[in-house]
Order: structure tokens, then sequence, then C-alpha cells
């Protein structure tokens, strides 16, 4: 077997077990959940078990693509959870200015425009933050953003004071909970997302220099590659991404709060990016993240459905994320694969 | 040689002026805060936070991570009550079979981490999502601890003067220090968890027992992090599967506060204690001004933690560059 094909074989698996996972979750709802495939079209608007998955993934799934090249870089984002909490927070606060202050006129009307570009500005300040401080600063990954985890959730409620800022704001619930092409629009900004993304890093080199960072970020500086910049915007772009998820967040429940929005979703979108076959520094695929957090989120439906406490899906997480590392895990597969080329000795 | 010691001392005595200077700032501000009972419960309040600091610091030295430990706290306090509460387990019986189970779990992740070559934030975030999930299977509601034995417990303290009591749970916290540092400083253990921290290859190559160690680490920040578990549901009397979520971040924030290098190899288990009280003192600073508000504790850990990682970058490049 020549060198190239076994490494094709090797990528195919990668993306084969995912598949499957997610495969095998469809089939058990296929034959023991009535209804699961039954889709709708009310109005003009897809409604049905499949639908709600995908849009309810939706934030982690925005989360995940970002997470994805941070990964591939060999490095780590915490902080996207904290991320979501500040911009959910700035576009409340947009949309309300007066609310920590006790007011609860609206004042003038805040353009769609302002909502919006207000808190992606200050998550990709965010990203810079963290990016400056694992680029140019050298801190490690885990650690640089540890510090925006722990101090963003605290910016965040320092924005609303610790309240729940509610608000009404047609255009802006448009993001959370609009449809567009019959999809929910949530939806839709995961796929536009993911184009983006796919087209920019594959069709383009960016990523495979961002692989060769993630494989070594040394050689690949003496190779001409701008190290730093790229790990620079790969932070960015990671603190756009949980932006745009907290926005989601933020419009489909007209809130912001800084105490929950986003919380522990961080650890979701690694979940889903190790799921999904990427691996810590090197090959990264786009495309299985998005399907791991699917993964993630049918378990999570498939456990609700069949009447088990919300809480206990922690559990079945667990196993799953860590019986996926185990089948990625170089050792634990030879401990399976150095007996087949044993059998074929014995039997020459 | 002399001038490596020192400098590896730096982050130690930078967190030891931050303290005094805390402290010295919250003196000359308020009445009352230089007082022996304010003392006392920096130790009372963080006894929990302490015990699994400990443990953490051990293994941030040896160049891991762990993530779990807020949910085995959770897990461990609910299990416990509830074999109490529920099925009259005697106390006794009920801390030690909590006990036993987070070392067992401790080292289920150590040899995961080992043996597969698993990254280890990665085997104890799924110890942590697993951690949780079984606190919530044991029950999704607080359950009170009410038992005579453990009523003894809890009024069991010595009395200091001046008001104040030291309580079991302190002398608890104050003991695992202790053992810590004997455990860093004066045995094998302590020793082989630097060498694996600052080269796991050189380490290898020298013939330690790179594995057992390994797992050791993490098999003991378990058996810390249930008798965490068992302190904090002393502290609070009850059992409560919501209990210490981001207690791992605080944790992880007081080690590096306290001086440990998070890349491994250096660090000291007196540095964590005084880390673990900057945050206590921090909390009881912003108790005593009174108008800041909750948030203002978290914001503040973040900036300390961004300037001694800054510290510890720069010393440890001004390291290299020697």
């Amino acid at each position: 077997m020549s060198q190239v094909q076994w490494f094709r074989s090797e990528n195919f698996q990668r993306m084969l077990w995912p598949l499957t996972a997610l495969f095998c979750i469809l089939l058990f709802n296929f034959f023991f959940t009535p209804g699961f495939f039954h889709i709708e079209i009310k109005d003009g608007r897809f409604f049905g078990s499949l639908v709600d998955i995908a849009n309810r993934a939706a934030p982690v799934m925005l989360l995940a693509i970002g997470m994805t090249l941070v990964f591939a870089t060999g490095g780590v984002d915490l902080s996207v959870g904290a991320v979501m909490a500040i911009s959910g927070a700035i576009a409340a606060t947009v949309i309300r200015p007066d609310y920590v202050k006790g007011v609860l006129e609206y004042g003038e009307v805040q353009s769609l425009f302002l909502v919006l570009a207000i808190p992606l500005f200050f998550s990709l300040l965010a990203g810079l933050w963290n990016g400056l401080l694992v680029a140019i600063i050298g801190i490690q990954p885990i650690i640089a953003t540890l510090i925006l985890m722990v101090a963003g959730r605290g910016i965040a409620q320092l924005i609303t004071q610790g309240q729940i800022v509610v608000f009404i704001h047609e255009p802006f619930q448009y993001i959370g909970s609009g449809f567009l092409f019959g999809l929910p629009f949530p939806i839709i900004l995961v796929l536009l997302t993911f184009t983006a993304t796919y087209l920019l890093t594959r069709r383009t080199g960016l990523g495979l220099f961002i692989e060769a960072i993630g494989a070594n970020s040394i050689a690949s500086r003496f190779m001409g590659i701008r190290e730093r910049m790229i790990t620079l915007s790969v932070y960015i772009f990671s603190g756009f991404c949980a932006g745009l998820a907290g926005l989601i967040v933020c419009a489909d429940i007209k809130a912001a709060d800084a105490n929950n929005a986003g919380l522990f979703l961080e650890l979701d979108a690694i979940a889903a990016v190790i799921i999904g076959g990427t691996m810590w520094g090197g090959r990264f695929t786009i495309f299985g993240s998005v399907v791991g957090t699917l993964i993630i989120q049918s378990l999570t439906t498939t456990i609700l459905t069949r009447g088990v406490a919300p809480e206990v899906t922690l559990v079945f997480k667990a196993f799953v994320i860590i019986l996926v590392a185990l089948i990625q895990s170089e050792k634990f597969r030879r401990l399976f694969s150095s007996r087949m080329p044993g059998k074929k000795l014995g039997a020459s | 040689m002399k001038l490596r010691l020192n400098q590896k001392n730096i982050p130690l005595l930078a967190t030891i002026a931050v303290f005094l200077l805390i402290y010295l700032a919250g003196s000359l501000l308020y009445s009352n805060f230089f007082s022996l009972r304010v003392f006392v419960n920096l130790f009372i309040d963080n006894a929990f936070v302490g015990v699994i600091a400990i443990g953490m610091t051990f293994v941030i030295i040896s160049g891991g991570i762990d993530l779990s430990v807020g949910s085995v706290v959770a897990f461990i306090g609910v299990l416990a009550a509830k074999m109490m509460h529920d099925y009259g387990v005697h106390p006794i019986l009920a801390f030690s079979i909590c006990l036993g189970l987070g070392a067992i779990f401790g080292m289920i992740m150590g040899s995961l981490i080992h043996f597969f070559e698993l990254p280890p934030f990665l085997v104890t975030l799924v110890g942590m999502f697993l951690a949780r999930g079984l606190a919530f299977l044991v029950s999704l509601n607080a359950i009170p601890i009410k038992h005579p034995s453990v009523d003894a417990i809890i009024d069991f303290g010595i009395p200091l003067g001046f008001r104040a009591w030291l309580p079991a749970t302190a002398m608890i916290f104050i003991a695992v220090t202790l053992v810590g540092i004997y455990l860093q400083h004066y045995t094998r253990f302590g020793r082989n968890t630097y060498a694996i921290g600052s080269n796991e290859q050189s380490a290898i190559l020298m013939g330690l027992p790179v594995g057992r160690t390994k797992i050791l680490v993490y098999t003991f920040n378990g058996l810390l992090s249930a008798l965490a578990g068992v302190v904090y549901s002393l502290y609070t009397s009850s059992g409560y599967p919501l209990a210490c979520v981001g207690l791992e971040l605080d944790v992880i924030a007081a080690v590096v506060i306290g001086g440990t290098l998070l890349s491994g190899g250096s660090g000291y288990v007196a540095g964590t204690l005084i880390g673990v009280l900057i945050l206590g003192l921090i909390q009881t600073f912003i108790t005593f001004q009174g108008t800041l508000s909750s948030w203002w504790t978290k914001i503040v850990i973040g900036v300390l933690l961004f300037v001694f990682i800054l510290l510890q970058r720069y010393l440890s490049k001004a390291g290299a560059g020697k």
C-alpha cells in the first residue's frame, strides 16, 4: 500500500466516524421516535424535529466554525461563551440605553445596522485581544483565553448592571427567530458563515497555512508564512463567530442575560470540533465540526424526546466524546490494529 | 545557579507582595479589616477552593490541567448527602466511599491521559461533563445533611482568642497544605512531577516512572477534589448538584497567581496557598466596600491573572536569554 493511499484512507476514516455516529442517532430515531423525520410546511416555513435540531444547534455551529480554525493552529478559545454574553449585552444596551438606570422608555428606535455593528465590533476587539496575547505576547492559548473567559462575563454583567435587559426590536428579533426561504434565519446565517469560511480556507492557500502553523509554527515561519498575522486573524475570526452567536441567542430570547448567555457553550463547541475529527494543531475540517455539533444536538434532542431528565444528557455527551477521542487516538487504534499484522506474519 | 533560583522565586515574591498590598489597603480603609477573625475567615470560606488548588498545583507542575474539579465537588457533595439522608449511611462511611470514588475517578482520567496520549484538557473536560451529569443523576435538588456526628464535626473547632475560631474545615485545608508541601519537597513523587513538567522526554530518558507519576498526580487531585466536596458539604450542610459551577477556573487562577508556571515544571504549594488567600481577600475587600457589585470580583481576578501571566512570560523569556 502506497503512502498516499494510506493517508487518503486515514482522512476518509476521520470523516467516516462522525458521519456514522450521526447516522446511528438518526437511525435510532427513525425506529423509536414517531414523527421524527416528519417535516411540515406551514405558511411556507419548514417545521419538524430535524429543522429544530439544526436551528437549536446554530449558535454552537458558529462557535465551532471559529473554534475549528483556532484548534487547527494548535490553540483553543475558551472565551467564546463570555464573548457571546458581551455581544448580547451590548446589543440590548444599544436598543435600550437607559434600561439599567430604570428608564423603561425606549428613546429613539436604533437602526438595525447599529444594533448589529456595535456588538460585532466589540466581539472583533475581544478576538483581537485574545490574538494579541497568543500570537504577539506568546501566552499559551488555554490561559490567554481563560483571562477573557473569567473577566468577560464580569464585563457583560457590568454592561447590564447584573440585570436581564429585555427589549422589543422587530428587525433585530428577525435574526433569532425569523425565517428566510422557509428556513429559520439562524440556519441561513450558519450556511453563509460556513460557505464563506470554506471558500476562504480551501479555495485559497489559507487553510494550508493554518494547518502548517498548527503542525509546526517555527517551521512555517521559516517557510515564509506570516504565522503571527494568521494566528491573530484566526482568533479575531473566532471572536466574530462568538459575537454572531451571541446576537442570535440574544435576539431569540429577546433579552440579554449576562449570567447565562453562552454559559458552557465553549465546551460544546470544543466537543463538536473534536468529535468532527479536527486534530489539535494540524488538519482541520469545518464540515466535520458542523457534523459534530449536529451529533451533540441530535443526541440531546433524542434524549429529551425519550423523556429522560435533560441534565442527564451530560453523561451521554461525556461518553460520546471520550469514545470518539479514543477512536482517534493513535495508541488506542494500535491496540487493535497491532494484532492484525501479527496474524499476517503468522500466516506467512 | 543561584541567580536562576532567585528568578524562580520572583513570581512567588510578587504574589506575597500583592497579598500584603491588598491586606494593607483593606486594613487602612476599613476598621475591623485587620483582625484575626477576618484573617481566619479567609481559611474558612476558601477551604474547599484551597484543598483543590493544592492538588491542581501538582497537576499543573506536571504539565497537565484538570477541568473536572468543580463538577467532582458537586457530585461528591450530593452523593454524600444522598447516602446519609436517604439511606441512613453513617457519615464516616459515606465520606470514605466518596473519597475512594474521587480517587478512582482521578485515576481513570490519569490512565486515559497516559495510556492513550489524549490531551489532558480534553479528558478532564469529559470528566467535567460526566461528574456533573452523575450529580444530576443522583439528585436534581439540594439535599440537606443532618446527622448528629456531622453536626459534631461542624461544631468542632479550636478557639484562637480575639473571637476567632478555627473549625474542622479550615483545619483540613491547613493539613492538606502541609501534606502538599511535604510531598512536593521531601518525596520522589514531588521531584518527579517537576521533572515531567519541565521536559517529559528527558524524564523518560532519565528512567523516571513517568506513567506512574502522571496517573498518581491525577489520582491525588481526584482524591483532593473529593475531599473538597466533603469540606464543601460540611461548609454548606447540604449537597447541591449545581454547586461550584466554574470553580475550576477560580482554582486555576489561584494556582497561577500563586506563581506556578502554566507550562509546567515550576511552582510551589506554598505559593498556591497565598494565591487562594488573595482570591479570598479580593472577595472580602468587595464585601467590606459594600457598594461594588459581585462582578467586579471576576474582573479583578481576570486582571490579576493577566498581570501574573505577563510577569511569568517576561521572566521565562529573561531566563531563556541567559
